[in-house]
């Protein structure tokens, strides 16, 4: 009988695991130090709101993350791998995340936990809530949720497990050759009359929207986006641009009209006492 | 003599045992306190602003997150806001529902209250995870219930969403009956231990008087002598209709207010045995059928508080007429019994000033909103 | 169990604190809708106090007839009628319903007495009060921003303070 030879190999993982089935256990450098790394992340203790509620059910009896190598929360963030945003952040609060941020030695990863933490959320659009902790600091793994059950987080500890698994020694920011794209700290915002500043800029107007874009994951090089999304700006835009017509009152305002006509009818209902 | 020299220390916004994101501005001479400032804002979410331009139904949810370790006692004090600015009456049936919930709520807080002060001593921990264990039995009840664990979302204007699942009483009975030795077990924690009973016994005493003059309210109020408790006081809800009583302490310190914590559990237990008795008895249905969930109450304002775990929760809102409050405010006991903070810690050590907060038990998201 | 009801506490404030007592105008509240029922004025039933007089008469509540407890202090910004509403909640220690008493001040010049140095209660309410609508307390003895931080300029309760979002289109209508 032929001896079955897998060739061409579609990635050495792929025929490490077959070997391993058969019984031989061979290692890169690489798998054994990405398999260092993958169990034992310790988060920083870092909670800020309702979020925080379930970050402590996820390390406590039940969810037990211990068995994840995740369970020793470390208060300072010189001795953390991962911060857990887990909580609306806000205006007042950014400048301490990033500061934290910083602090943290590579590698860093960042779970973006909950809605606020990755949107603003419910709280978007209060006057001091951050739209995204992304618009300051990268995030590698985004939890949805309001706020995310204690499952819901160990899968984003297994997603950033895995990404963690696909990283190559010599290519990862903190060791590899190239473009370094976060050499220096992230700026930290300071407090303006008007809102948040980096450098003496407005970046994060008190009542207003974000006038920086975020980050991209690391796996995407951590880059500014460039994109403001401002999508309130755009649907208020017929009204401050004089040469175009409106077509109706309603429709400057982005509400389109069978809404609103709608909204109308919804006018028309007496007072709930019955 | 020696010349000593004033310090000021940051505890916070980041801190391992300042309950979230809260900062002290501590001025100490050596290890004593000599003032202590608190700085809040630090989860400033604009609750207030955001629910005056949402329609009274789309607050309910956001109510959970006010106090985000019972956001039943939250809905209940809205519900009952609404309810009394509008005119819904309540079925009977679905006010022995909510006094439930808001008793396993009051069970709930204070097991994770006490699981922390006791944290904050220096028990690494140990209580915390024993507080948690009981705490996720609680939660897979309420989850049965309203589908969700910690934000509940589960009143409404005139009753409940939903009735009860088939299972919820026999489990609550149950939950009950195994209820007496976790709360011994508690107790002991801190009582048979000699190193937490000095880290509890006279520290941050708040007098009688003081209470009152600074108008904190629940269980610190209760602890510093006072038998102060929405319940009895203003009988909201049935709880006229319930026998139990109200613990107060003697001193007023940390180890008064542990104290009070553990008897009010014991009496949360007490009030749900009677709701069980008394639940089949009860008139009507879990929701007025009549009442309108979208409602526009007629020009007015209106106050409605009950006795939340932290203390006296209130909704101030003021209807224009149409569907959204024109001014919906929340008085929240964790940021008024916050008030007395500075005097409470003058003269104790550092360490203590953890201690201290731990055992007024806040939430941020109740003290910055 | 004291029982005192909002008629009551206005006329036993009328006879003891004589000019004290302000009548109450119904407010307009909200500019009327273009489609709908039309909403009508807010007419409070609660004691309207003048501002000049508010310590006097929270000192009378408290002292003479012991409701002692300070439970609130609420603003309301009445934009359509230009002014602010401070409403002062107060309970009595023994229970029962509580009684409140309301001041008006004009919005271009909020100005009222503090009751923080007869009552530390009032202290984080008022400070929260100065912070969100900008309303000066005379005689706080810390009246700083409580939320917001130092730096910051506006007060973002206000209903005519600039808001951008979702929620805020076509709010001004």
């Amino acid at each position: 009988m032929p001896l079955e030879i897998v060739f061409p190999m579609t990635n050495e993982h792929e025929l490490q695991l077959d070997l391993e089935r058969q019984g031989i256990f061979l290692s890169t450098v690489n798998r054994f130090y990405n398999w260092g790394r993958r169990s034992s992340i310790w988060p920083m203790a870092f909670g800020l709101a309702c979020c925080a509620i379930e970050m402590m059910a996820f390390g406590l009896s039940r969810y037990d993350v211990a068995r994840f190598g995740a369970e020793l929360f470390r208060a300072s963030p010189r001795q953390a791998d991962l911060m857990i945003v887990a909580g609306t952040v806000t205006k007042k609060m950014a400048p301490q995340v990033v500061r934290l941020y910083n602090q943290m030695a590579e590698p860093r990863y960042v779970i973006s936990m909950g809605a606020c933490a990755t949107s603003g959320g419910p709280f978007r659009d209060g006057y001091n809530v951050l739209r995204g902790i992304d618009l300051l600091v990268p995030v590698d793994v985004y939890v949805p949720g309001c706020p995310p059950r204690p499952e819901a987080l160990l899968h984003a500890l297994i997603t950033l497990q895995d990404q963690i698994d696909r990283q190559k020694l010599g290519r990862v920011r903190w060791y590899g050759e190239g473009v370094k794209p976060q050499t220096t700290d992230f700026p930290v915002p300071t407090f303006g009359a008007q809102g948040l500043e980096i450098d003496g800029r407005l970046v994060d107007p008190v009542g207003g929207l974000p006038l920086v874009s975020a980050y991209t994951s690391p796996e995407f090089g951590e880059m500014k986006s460039g994109r403001l999304e401002h999508p309130e700006i755009v649907r208020h835009f017929p009204i401050m641009d004089p040469t175009v017509e409106l077509e109706h009152p309603l429709k400057a305002r982005g509400v389109a009209p069978e809404i609103a006509a709608d909204d109308l009818k919804r006018g028309e209902v007496g007072n709930a006492e019955a | 003599m020696l010349k000593t020299e004033e310090l000021q220390i940051n505890i916070g916004p980041q801190h391992p045992s300042t309950h979230g994101v809260f900062r002290m501005i501590v001025t100490v001479d050596g290890e004593t306190i000599t003032d202590l400032k608190p700085v809040f804002g630090y989860l400033h979410r604009n609750h207030e602003q955001i629910a005056e331009q949402n329609t009274y139904l789309q607050n309910m949810p956001y109510t959970d997150r006010l106090d985000y370790f019972n956001s039943m006692a939250n809905n209940q004090a809205y519900a009952m806001a609404v309810e009394q600015l509008v005119g819904i009456e309540v079925p009977e049936r679905a006010e022995y529902l909510r006094v439930m919930m808001v008793e396993l709520t009051r069970i709930l807080n204070h097991a994770g209250a006490l699981g922390f002060l006791i944290n904050d001593m220096g028990m690494w921990q140990t209580q915390l995870a024993f507080g948690m264990r009981e705490r996720e039995k609680i939660l897979d009840l309420f989850e049965s219930a309203s589908g969700a664990r910690l934000m509940c979302n589960y009143f409404r204007f005139g009753g409940v969403v939903r009735d009860l699942p088939p299972d919820f009483i026999p489990r609550l009975k149950e939950l009950l009956q195994a209820m007496p030795a976790f709360v011994d077990e508690l107790e002991r924690l801190l009582r048979e231990n000699e190193i937490l009973m000095q880290r509890a016994e006279g520290i941050g005493i708040l007098p009688r008087d003081l209470a009152l003059a600074y108008s904190v309210s629940g269980p610190v109020l209760r602890g510093s002598g006072i038998p102060y408790d929405v319940r009895k006081a203003e009988p909201y809800s049935v709880y006229d209709r319930f026998d139990f009583d109200v613990p107060v302490g003697t001193v007023g310190d940390v180890y008064d207010r542990f104290l009070v914590r553990i008897e009010e559990m014991r009496q949360s237990r007490r009030i749900l045995q009677q709701v069980i008795e008394q639940l089949p008895d009860a008139q009507g249905g879990h929701i007025n059928p009549k009442a309108r969930q979208n409602v526009r109450p007629p020009v007015g304002d209106v106050y409605a508080r009950i006795e939340s775990p932290k203390g006296e929760l209130g909704f101030y809102l003021v209807s224009d007429g149409s569907g959204k409050p024109y001014r919906y405010k929340v008085r929240a006991p964790s940021f008024i019994n916050l008030t007395p903070l500075g005097d409470m810690c003058r003269g104790y050590k550092v360490a203590d000033v953890v201690v201290i907060l731990g055992s007024i038990d806040i939430v941020m998201g109740e003290v910055d909103r | 169990m004291p029982r005192l009801d909002a008629t009551d506490l206005r006329e036993r404030m009328a006879r003891d604190l004589p000019g004290a007592v302000l009548e109450a105008v119904p407010l307009q509240v909200a500019a009327a809708p273009a489609h709908g029922p039309q909403p009508g004025a807010f007419m409070t039933s609660d004691t309207l106090v003048a501002p000049s007089r508010l310590v006097e008469a929270a000192c009378y509540l408290r002292d003479l007839l012991g409701y002692a407890y300070l439970s609130d202090i609420a603003v309301v910004d009445y934009l359509a009628d230009d002014l602010f509403e401070l409403v002062y909640r107060f309970y009595h220690v023994e229970g029962g319903e509580g009684l409140t008493i309301k001041v008006r001040i004009p919005r271009d010049h909020p100005e009222v007495p503090s009751l923080t140095p007869a009552w530390p209660g009032a202290n984080f309410h008022e400070r929260e009060a100065f912070d969100l609508y900008g309303i000066v307390f005379v005689g706080h003895p810390f009246l700083r921003r409580i939320y917001m931080w130092d730096e910051f300029e506006g007060f973002p309760m206000r209903k005519d303070f600039p808001k951008q979002g979702d929620k805020y289109i076509g709010a001004d209508e």
